[in-house]
């Protein structure tokens, strides 16, 4: 009963909509950007990188809640292992392909 | 009219194979009879209320082991097929095509329809009531991980009387599994049916992490869990990291077969050894995962029977979690021979030998448990104490493999197949059945028989040995894996039989452990205790099957081994006072799960038949079901007092 009011007494969901606005507009303008202009390779590789890491930060902060939580331990814990994971996949993966590619 | 209905039709069923008529038959049958028995019975409503649209833990628990049990039998017929037609050489019994189809049935049920859903039902019967939950953390979330997983694998399976198998291995490697070498739909079908089960498996992993973060009993800190809790929260972690690049892959494969796309051709500048690098950075990881649960359940027994704590509980857990860590960067190691540099070789050869040293210390440490103690033989026992020589034999078969130079002359050879059934037999399948054993008392309320579980362990156990111990020779002497028949005089065929009749007696060992459980459904020893096997955790505090709320009290943990230290504090005589009942707050059931699932089941069919007027609609289903859910605000009730009073008198808990 309790939980039922507290989902009504919150309120539009300000914080996500402008979330999903942001999220769309980072990736339509790295589309863009990637094939809309025609700019060297590596300046759109840098900058769809870049806009990449703050949609990520969008993310975490506006729909995973990593802010919130009791034990800041396992937040802590599970981005570090999401990086590992990620620069393992990434890293791995154009070591083993350079001689394909 | 009537021809291009006549050609359609034959195109949309597989024809044209005695076998495959059969299928068809007893599927019409079996259905028939099951609709038939349903409504003569009036059940129709009992099957809605109480299972289709249930929350509870223990009851999505049981329908992924039962799912799980019916795909074991289908992936051990596809098994027997092989064998019959590799038993002789230049056999007749199955067509080429057909074994490739088989084979690849075979491998990807084994892995994605039966090892984890096995697993995830053993993890749902099991975690909560280590951890004195009284449900997991997202119970809606996992009824729909459940109907997912079913509904994907009902479409998989679907491949076999409509449209035709998928053919290119388990793995599936690109360029063979693309559009232009593998045109029809079978490859969809894997593509798509693996991709639907795969959702509902990434988040069976964020449920159960989320489970065991943050819903364990007060006192119970996380060098207290139960082994096997700490196995799930370890492969939860896996699943949450390696399952999003098997999404990935098979979305990639998806967008290529339908739309057109050229990830993995290269002649359109793709990578056709991409597909091999993004299936196997799951892949490898998708070892562990169907592994590092039955490490748990083995603990979970062996210390059970040993009566002894676990030796060395600290280590099993930093074992399990350098594992997970070692586990994300050896994937090459399936792929040596496709053409990488030297150090590339050199590094996925010694990252995939150095987890053999985690490992070795977990075999360690179940010996050492066993070491003086009083080993008790029971059937969940036999299984624990059978793992260790048999899988021990894998993992050292699978130094062999992972010695790169030495790796050109074993791969893709028999020699390999023999090493990755015996870690996934001797270890998952062991695993599973020992579990089964173990925890379905506290399932079912009664006990599987210990004679017929026995018979059935050493025939299944001796006849894995007859069937896979010779295959290591087999591959030394050339036999390469996938091949369908092979011509007389090589000096395979004794060693074929042998196999084939290895395969038979484990066929005869499964059916005998499923006679088992239909003999003691009706006859079975009833459970009245809620602690058959003089149990060590808190699953064995509650009764047999355990109440819908599981705990009336939730348990204050003081120490590892919880229900153990109660049992002592109870015989050295220290009263326990029961406090006041309070109401019991819980989940409401619904049916929002499996009618989601069952639209990502017409939207998956429409889409490996690339009917877009089918697939789209059925998107839009799913999506309308997650709009109603958002919208449900009564999501929960209050079990009474009254009830739960009511409850713990008829188990004969209320002093």
């Amino acid at each position: 009963m309790n939980g039922t009011q507290k989902q009504l007494k919150a309120g539009f969901p300000w914080k996500q909509v402008i979330g999903l606005i942001l999220s769309l507009t980072l990736t339509f303008l790295a589309l863009w950007i990637a094939v809309g202009l025609s700019l060297p390779v590596h300046v759109t590789i840098a900058i769809i990188v870049s806009l990449a890491i703050f949609q990520a930060f969008i993310q975490l902060f506006m729909f995973m809640h990593v802010t919130e939580g009791t034990e800041p331990v396992h937040q802590l814990m599970g981005i570090l292992f999401g990086i590992y994971v990620a620069f393992t996949v990434v890293a791995g993966t154009l070591w083993i392909l350079a001689y394909a590619l | 009219m009537i021809d291009s209905v006549k050609s359609f039709l034959g195109w949309f069923f597989v024809t044209g194979d005695p076998m495959i008529y059969g299928a068809d038959a007893s599927i019409a049958l079996v259905s028939i009879g099951i609709v038939a028995v349903l409504t003569y019975f009036k059940k129709w409503k009992w099957l809605w209320n109480e299972w289709l649209t249930t929350v509870d833990h223990k009851k999505i628990g049981i329908m992924y082991i039962i799912a799980a049990l019916l795909m074991l039998f289908r992936g051990g017929m596809d098994a027997l097929m092989m064998r019959a037609q590799l038993t002789l050489p230049n056999m007749h019994f199955l067509d080429a095509e057909h074994y490739n189809q088989v084979f690849t049935t075979h491998g990807t049920i084994m892995i994605i329809f039966v090892a984890m859903p096995f697993i995830f039902g053993l993890m749902n019967i099991a975690v909560p009531l280590q951890i004195g939950a009284r449900d997991v953390a997202y119970p809606f979330l996992n009824a729909l991980s459940f109907w997912l997983f079913f509904f994907g694998a009902m479409l998989f399976n679907l491949s076999f009387v409509i449209g035709g198998s998928p053919d290119a291995g388990w793995s599936s490697y690109a360029p063979y599994a693309g559009a232009e070498m593998n045109p029809g739909v079978g490859q969809n079908y894997y593509l798509i049916g693996v991709q639907i089960s795969g959702i509902g498996s990434l988040a069976t992993g964020i449920n159960f992490l989320v489970t065991i973060l943050k819903m364990r009993a007060p006192g119970m800190t996380l060098f207290k869990m139960p082994m096997f809790t700490w196995s799930i929260l370890i492969t939860s972690v896996i699943v949450v990291f390696a399952f999003p690049a098997f999404t990935v892959a098979l979305a990639l494969m998806t967008i290529d077969r339908l739309f057109g796309a050229h990830f993995f051709t290269i002649a359109a500048g793709g990578s056709p050894m991409l597909w091999a690098n993004l299936f196997w950075f799951w892949g490898h990881p998708e070892v562990y995962i169907v592994l590092l649960p039955v490490f748990g359940i083995f603990s979970e027994v062996i210390a059970t029977f040993a009566h002894k704590t676990l030796f060395g509980y600290a280590v099993m857990v930093w074992s399990m979690v350098a594992i997970s860590v070692l586990s994300f960067i050896t994937w090459l190691h399936h792929f040596f021979t496709m053409g990488n540099t030297a150090p590339v070789n050199a590094f996925f050869s010694i990252s995939t030998m150095l987890i053999a040293i985690p490992t070795g210390v977990k075999i360690f440490n179940w010996l050492f448990t066993l070491n003086k103690g009083r080993i008790q033989f029971t059937t969940p026992m036999l299984w624990a104490l059978a793992f260790i020589p048999n899988f021990t034999i894998g993992g050292v078969t699978g130094v062999m493999l992972a010695m790169a130079p030495a790796d050109y002359q074993y791969h893709n050879s028999y020699f390999l197949v023999a090493h990755f059934h015996s870690t996934l037999i001797a270890g998952t399948v062991f695993g599973i059945f020992c579990g089964l054993h173990y925890w379905w008392p506290k399932m079912f309320g009664y006990m599987l028989d210990e004679v017929k579980g026995k018979w059935s362990f050493w025939i299944f156990m001796i006849s894995f040995n007859i069937c896979f111990m010779p295959m290591y020779f087999l591959g030394l002497m050339g036999m390469t894996r996938r091949m369908y028949t092979y011509p007389a005089g090589l000096g395979w065929t004794p060693i074929n039989v042998v196999m084939s009749i290895g395969a038979a007696g484990m066929g005869i060992g499964f059916a005998l452990m499923a006679y088992n459980i239909v003999w003691s459904a009706v006859r079975g020893k009833k459970d009245t205790t809620g602690d058959p096997w003089n149990g060590r955790t808190l699953e064995w505090a509650t009764a047999s099957p355990a109440a819908e709320y599981n705990f009336a009290h939730i348990p204050e943990i003081k120490s590892r081994d919880a229900f153990a230290a109660m049992k002592e504090a109870r015989a050295a005589g220290h009263a326990e006072t029961v406090p006041p009942y309070k109401a019991i707050h819980m989940p409401n059931n619904t049916g929002i799960p499996v009618i989601m699932s069952a639209f990502m089941f017409i939207a998956g069919f429409g889409f490996v038949f690339e009917w877009y007027w089918m697939g789209i609609p059925g998107l839009i289903g799913v999506v309308a079901c997650m709009i109603a859910r958002s919208f449900v605000y009564d999501d929960h009730h209050y079990i009474p007092v009254e009830k739960v009073k009511q409850t713990e008198a008829a188990t004969g808990r209320l002093s």
